[in-house]
């Protein structure tokens, strides 16, 4: 036994060493023997479970995700590409419209410059043929009046 | 000394006296069993009462005790590393919680109520036969972890930058535990003495504050003990590359 004397003690002190130092041992290893079907064990199965449960749900969650940005882009993409093809169909009818428009227009145009053309002509043959008539008239007139003239003359 | 000189009527400052316990031939300090099987029981208790129903959605004690337990695991798991702290949490946790309750216990609960015929209550870790009963087994855990992880491949650890290293790290083997169960040992007793010797001087106010540092002490040496335990087993199982 490794007994000092200290502080005064006559028996023990403190730095007296005995059978408690491997009975004290035996009691420790046996605590951790049921600290670790009681505690460690036990609690660490709730632990790691949820833990699982959570990290698993945390990579589900993560995969969705992916799947919804991908399926995004794809609607994204799909949008784009329908509106530049309306854009597409939109200009190709106002080219279109523009085209016939002026056609009717040209058209129009001929058409009213040949009936007015046309008229045009008409009035100066009658205008001449009036002309040629009233001359006509004029002469006989003229002899007419030159005749009666001469006659009683 | 000066101790002499005090009443040797007043329990306080019963210092190095023990409570024998006789079987056959061999002698124990009887307090230090009485106090620990005291709060190892009301720990077990405490335990058993968190983890009897145990939910998916932790409450009350439940909470505390996973609280606990991840401390422990987090404080395993950086010491010891990812390979092999699952073998070696509920060792290491045991002697956090057996060192903290201990330190605690002694600390908080007023033993000196109970008259012993010689001897009186305190923190089990005050005695040196407990702090020397930890400090060996983690010298023979360290032994084992490093001898089962890598068989004679553990004794290269010896000679590992150089062989220089060689009676730094034989002289280490027993510097590690005499220091584990050393620090302890001095802390946990020193504690109990300031304040036994400023409840005898003040027993008023005084002690107070001191034995507020001394809760803090207890609870910094249980993290200190299991911390080192824990880097011992670590070191033992590393491979050096």
């Amino acid at each position: 036994m490794l007994a000092f004397d200290f502080f005064g003690a006559t028996e023990g002190g403190l730095f007296d060493i005995n059978a408690t130092l491997p009975l004290m041992a035996i009691q420790v290893v046996a605590l951790t023997y049921i600290l670790n079907s009681l505690f460690f064990k036990p609690v660490g199965n709730v632990v790691e479970k949820r833990e699982k449960f959570v990290s698993n749900n945390i990579m589900d969650a993560k995969n969705k995700l992916s799947e919804v940005e991908k399926l995004e882009a794809d609607l994204l993409s799909q949008l784009q590409s329908a509106r530049s093809e309306a854009q597409k169909i939109v200009s190709e009818a106002e080219n279109e419209s523009d085209k016939l428009y002026k056609e009717a227009l040209e058209l129009a145009n001929n058409e009213a410059n040949a009936s007015k053309e046309k008229a045009r002509l008409e009035i100066e043959n009658q205008t001449s043929s009036a002309r040629d008539q009233l001359f006509k008239q004029a002469d006989e007139l003229s002899e007419l009046i030159v005749n009666r003239l001469i006659l009683e003359k | 000394m000066f101790l002499n000189c005090l009443p040797t009527n007043f329990a306080a400052l019963e210092v190095g006296q023990h409570l024998y316990w006789q079987i056959g031939n061999i002698r124990l300090h009887g307090q230090v069993f009485l106090t620990s099987w005291i709060l190892l029981g009301a720990l077990l208790v405490f335990i058993s009462l968190g983890t009897k129903k145990m939910e998916n959605d932790p409450k009350g004690l439940q909470n505390l005790l996973e609280f606990l337990w991840d401390y422990i695991r987090d404080l395993a798991r950086t010491q010891i590393g990812e390979k092999v702290y699952r073998d070696w949490m509920p060792f290491i946790g045991t002697l956090f919680l057996f060192v903290f309750v201990s330190n605690w216990g002694g600390a908080l609960i007023p033993w000196r109520l109970i008259k012993l015929p010689s001897g009186e209550l305190g923190a089990p870790t005050a005695d040196i036969n407990t702090t020397i009963a930890l400090a060996l087994l983690v010298s023979l855990s360290y032994f084992y972890a490093g001898l089962s992880n890598k068989g004679w491949r553990y004794f290269e650890y010896y000679v590992h930058p150089t062989p220089i290293m060689l009676p730094f790290k034989i002289l280490e083997d027993f510097t590690k535990p005499l220091s584990l169960s050393f620090r302890l040992f001095g802390n946990i007793l020193a504690d109990e003495l300031v304040v036994g010797v400023l409840v005898f001087l003040v027993p008023l106010v005084l002690p107070i504050p001191v034995m507020f540092l001394g809760l803090f002490t207890s609870a910094i040496q249980a993290l200190i003990f299991a911390t080192l335990a824990a880097y011992y087993i670590g070191e033992a199982v590393e491979e050096h590359h």
